[in-house]
């Protein structure tokens, strides 16, 4: 699962819904009765994933606002486990 | 087994016993109510005889109107609550359940609609999902009977079965839910082909919890060891056919265990439930505990009745705690257990969950067991028509562990 190309276009999967909850001051994810509550990582990438932008698009917005470099591995590994728990899926 | 495991990895199972990467809880200090669920009617079309609303319902107080419940959605939504379940009863019995949906859906909630399918139609589906529903749960909740004829194939499949395909046709994400016991666990098998058949993606195989009337007929309807084995074993070989294209999440009586479930996080940490009467719940069953003033809706705003009201008060922290929870280090992991079974096997709601095995009524269990163990030999003729199974509203909510992205 880990080795997802770069070109893949990951969204939020069918069912689920991203959302900013300011009680929480987190993104959570909700989907059929249960809630994940996204760390603040989780929810930088998860809130990338709009089925649009690439998997690449992703990592170089990721580095750029947060100046580090060499995300890819990390966003994908994470993206890979989302992927994993359904909580994405990959667009064409 | 899934949904027995601690949810301490952050995977979180859509019914999974409540995530235990909650933050510590605090009596001073609660976070907000964020599963809120509206028990809308008691009214159903089903007319169950043994269905699992208090036997006395006639009796509780006149339903409230849709200017109360858009009320509580607001206050509720204000304090952070974002799961929303809507309930009965059947809900579909209330001809404001879609204004109802959309003012939900407009604050900002996800929404669950928990229904027998009976009153779904074509035009109500539609308009449900265009006031923003986002997920129906078709549940075989009311009686030994229903499943029955959803085995045999009889009218209750060919209904289920139609809700099933709207359902699906509109686009909702479907979980099945069967409560499980005795008289039906040995159909496991069947029952995962039917969920198939009808393209569930979901499918909760929920043993059933051991209050009201199932309380009463315990030993009738807890299964035997062999019986949970073998039912695993059904379910183990269903999971390595279909793969992860259907989720399935079995719950273990908690009888067979030895540590309790974690009730929610703990009495007034994550839940409120809200029954057609207004009383607000801690727990979808807590009006059995003695004691408890139960704060209605129609008399205090969501925010007093959360922070302020005694009930919800009542099991916060850990000041409530007896030995040998008080001073156990696993207290912070189930918080003692569920405080209605403690109750009503200890006559303490105070205790510690007999299902624990440090509890020094733990006996009391295993010998339920034992004695199920014995009449499940026995024929079991005229017992199915008393039981009588509540519906388990579990949340799960889980933090992803470890950052994803490293910082500087
Ligand atoms: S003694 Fe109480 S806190 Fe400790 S494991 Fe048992 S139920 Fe949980
Ligand atoms: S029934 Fe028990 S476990 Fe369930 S919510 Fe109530 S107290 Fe908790």
């Amino acid at each position: 699962m880990s080795d997802i190309p770069g070109s893949a276009k990951p969204a939020i999967a069918h069912g689920m819904r991203l959302q900013w909850e300011p009680a929480q001051e987190a993104h959570v994810l909700l989907y059929p009765e249960g809630m994940v509550r996204l760390n603040s990582s989780a929810g930088a990438i998860l809130s990338r994933c709009d089925g649009v932008r690439t998997l690449a698009d992703i990592v170089t917005d990721l580095e750029r606002t947060y100046s580090i470099a060499g995300l890819t591995g990390d966003v994908t590994a994470f993206v890979a486990l989302a992927l994993d728990k359904h909580w994405l899926e990959l667009r064409q | 087994m899934s949904s027995a495991t601690p949810v301490g990895h952050g995977l979180a199972a859509p019914n999974a016993a409540v995530g235990m990467s909650q933050p510590p809880r605090s009596a001073s200090a609660p976070g907000p109510p964020l599963w809120l669920l509206l028990e809308l009617t008691y009214r159903c079309p089903l007319h169950c005889v043994f269905c699992y609303n208090p036997t006395d319902f006639a009796n509780t107080g006149q339903e409230l109107g849709t200017g109360d419940w858009i009320r509580v959605l607001r206050q509720a939504r204000a304090l952070g609550a974002v799961q929303l379940g809507l309930s009965g009863g059947e809900p579909l019995a209330r001809e404001d359940l879609e204004p109802i949906v959309a003012q939900a859906h407009t604050l900002g909630f996800y929404i669950n609609l928990i229904t027998s399918g009976i009153g779904m139609t074509e035009a109500r589906i539609r308009a449900l999902k265009a006031a923003g529903l986002d997920h129906i749960q078709l549940s075989f909740q009311d009686s030994t009977r229903e499943l029955n004829d959803f085995l045999s194939s009889t009218r209750t499949f060919e209904l289920k079965s139609q809700v099933a395909g709207l359902i699906r046709q509109h686009g909702y994400p479907m979980v099945l839910n069967v409560v499980l016991h005795r008289l039906n666990i040995d159909h496991v098998g069947e029952i995962l082909e039917m969920a198939e058949a009808m393209g569930a993606q979901y499918v909760e195989l929920a043993n059933t919890q051991y209050y009201g009337w199932a309380w009463l007929n315990r030993e009738h309807l807890l299964p035997s060891r062999a019986q949970l084995e073998r039912a695993e074993a059904a379910t183990r070989r269903f999971r390595e056919r279909v793969g992860n294209r259907m989720q399935i999440y079995f719950v273990v009586p908690d009888y067979f265990e030895t540590r309790p479930k974690a009730c929610m996080s703990g009495l007034g940490s994550v839940f409120l439930a809200v029954a057609p009467d207004g009383t607000a719940l801690p727990c979808h069953a807590a009006r059995m505990l003695p004691g408890l003033q139960l704060p209605n809706v129609r008399d205090s705003d969501i925010r007093a009745i959360w922070y302020d009201s005694p009930a919800f008060n009542r099991f916060r922290g850990e000041a409530w705690m007896k030995e040998p929870c008080r001073s156990c280090p696993e207290r912070a992991r189930d918080f003692g257990g569920c405080r209605c079974q403690a109750y009503l096997l200890t006559g303490d709601a105070d205790n510690a969950d007999p299902v624990c095995d440090l509890s020094p009524y733990h006996h009391r269990v295993t010998e339920a067991v034992a004695r199920a163990e014995q009449t499940a030999a026995a024929a079991t003729g005229g017992v199915r028509e008393q039981a009588l199974v509540f519906r388990d509203h579990r949340i799960s909510i889980a933090v992803v562990p470890g950052d994803p992205v490293r910082r500087r």
